[in-house]
């Protein structure tokens, strides 16, 4: 099978997100999808702790401590970006006010169940951050993630074993393998990437996808 | 005469008694009272709830608080980051006690304390393991859960400049938690980068109002 490198899922994902839109990015592999949306769409980022309008990483010895993102490293505002406290940039995210949330996660169910902040290993903290809010505020989210575990375990299934971060809320799935759509029928693979075949996929899948149109 | 300012961080926090709650302001390494939290941990005071978004990294913030085993439980949202060695040894050794709250239901908790709300109907963690053991309610065809007010004993911010009616302004992301905290305990002390004279802030640009604030701070440079 082919597989994808996580700059590629991010490239794939980003032709996906029309001019004009608000998007949050989560940490890890979702904020990387901001290096790649094509030149000429108006895009605004939202960062949880109170920025819209996040630019990109500032040069060298320009740093401003206090203006990290989600994951704590040094960005810049770009014109006509603001500032606001996290009670408010929460308003945002959870009254529906951006159009598409990119999250990372552990596991999708084929009803859209996204599971992505605690594992059953109870040793190993939990940490929930704005994923919850998100996953019922944003008005699409996007999960980007690899289609199998480390050890080759699907991450797409029936049901998550893990907590839920949210019941049916996921839209699309962007893994390395492939596109993949929540709808009502079920999951329906949308692309294939490049050497994959639908069977290989669905082999990966630890739940029935529905194959691509013809 | 209203004169909300303290001549130095430990004498602001001679009064925080073992068990305290304590709010500390900040998200990451950005808008932390980095100087105030210092303060707290030679002020010694311990069984500490610390209740803020992380739990810090290294030896630095709530990280020294933690390793100094003043804090009985932390209340956040986001414990483990690059680096929070603390809180992960403690934590696996069973040394304390986490509430994990979803981050905006964890500001918006704070905020309907400070605002005298008895509580709110969110979706946020509908249907999750969040939900379990507190009351749902559909609204208008949606889920809901019910969340409490969260208040403390303490509040610990920091902003970039402040007067001495306790009046604050922020540096760009540094904002964060800060209002939310202010607003929401009983006691709210400030760390500001600079202490200015009344008039000096722009009205437009206070994000706190002094009325929030009960005593304020300036830097001393001891980070």
């Amino acid at each position: 099978m082919q597989r994808l490198t996580p700059e590629q899922m991010a490239e794939r994902l980003a032709q996906d997100i029309p001019d004009g839109s608000y998007v949050n990015l989560g940490i890890g592999m979702p904020v990387m999808v901001a290096n790649f949306v094509p030149e000429g769409r108006d895009v605004i980022y939202h960062s949880e702790n109170g920025i819209l309008g996040v630019g990109p990483t500032p040069a060298p010895g320009t740093e401003d401590p206090d203006l990290i993102n989600a994951a704590k490293q040094y960005v810049t505002l770009i014109k006509g970006g603001c500032f606001f406290d996290t009670a408010e940039s929460f308003a945002m995210m959870r009254g529906g006010h951006l159009d598409i949330a990119v999250l990372g996660g552990f596991q999708v169910s084929a009803a859209g169940d996204l599971a992505n902040w605690a594992t059953d290993n109870e040793k190993y903290p939990p940490a929930v951050g704005g994923a919850m809010d998100l996953s019922v505020g944003a008005k699409a989210v996007y999960v980007l993630m690899r289609h199998t575990t480390k050890d080759g375990q699907p991450k797409i299934l029936d049901e998550c074993s893990y907590p839920l971060t949210g019941t049916g809320v996921v839209r699309r799935i962007y893994t390395d393998l492939a596109v993949i759509e929540v709808t009502d029928a079920g999951l329906q693979v949308v692309e294939l990437h490049d050497g994959n075949s639908f069977e290989d996929v669905q082999a990966a899948t630890g739940t029935r996808l529905l194959p691509p149109a013809a | 005469m209203i004169d909300k300012r303290i001549a130095s961080m430990r004498e602001a926090l001679t009064d925080v008694a073992p068990g305290s709650a304590v709010m500390i302001g900040g998200f990451g390494s950005s808008g932390i009272p980095f100087e105030l939290i210092e303060a707290l941990r030679q002020h010694g005071a311990g069984d500490l709830t610390i209740i803020s978004n992380n739990a810090g990294v290294a030896e630095e913030g709530i990280a020294a608080l933690l390793r100094d085993r003043l804090v009985r439980k932390v209340v956040c949202s986001y414990p483990r980051s690059q680096g929070s060695i603390w809180f992960e040894r403690l934590f696996e050794e069973g040394a304390i006690e986490l509430e994990l709250i979803p981050q905006g239901t964890f500001a918006e908790r704070m905020r309907a304390a400070g605002a005298g709300l008895g509580g709110f109907f969110t979706p946020t963690g509908y249907g999750t393991k969040m939900a379990e053991g507190k009351e749902t309610r559909e609204i208008d065809g949606r889920g809901y859960v019910l969340e409490h007010p969260l208040s403390a004993d303490f509040a610990l911010v920091r902003a970039h400049k402040g007067d001495r009616w306790g009046n604050l302004a922020y540096n760009t992301a540094g904002r964060n938690f800060n209002p939310v905290m202010a607003m929401a305990a009983e006691v709210t002390v400030a760390e500001v980068e600079h202490l200015v004279e009344l008039g000096d802030l722009n009205p437009e640009s206070v994000a706190t109002p002094g009325v929030f604030v009960n005593r304020v701070v300036a830097q001393e440079g001891m980070n």
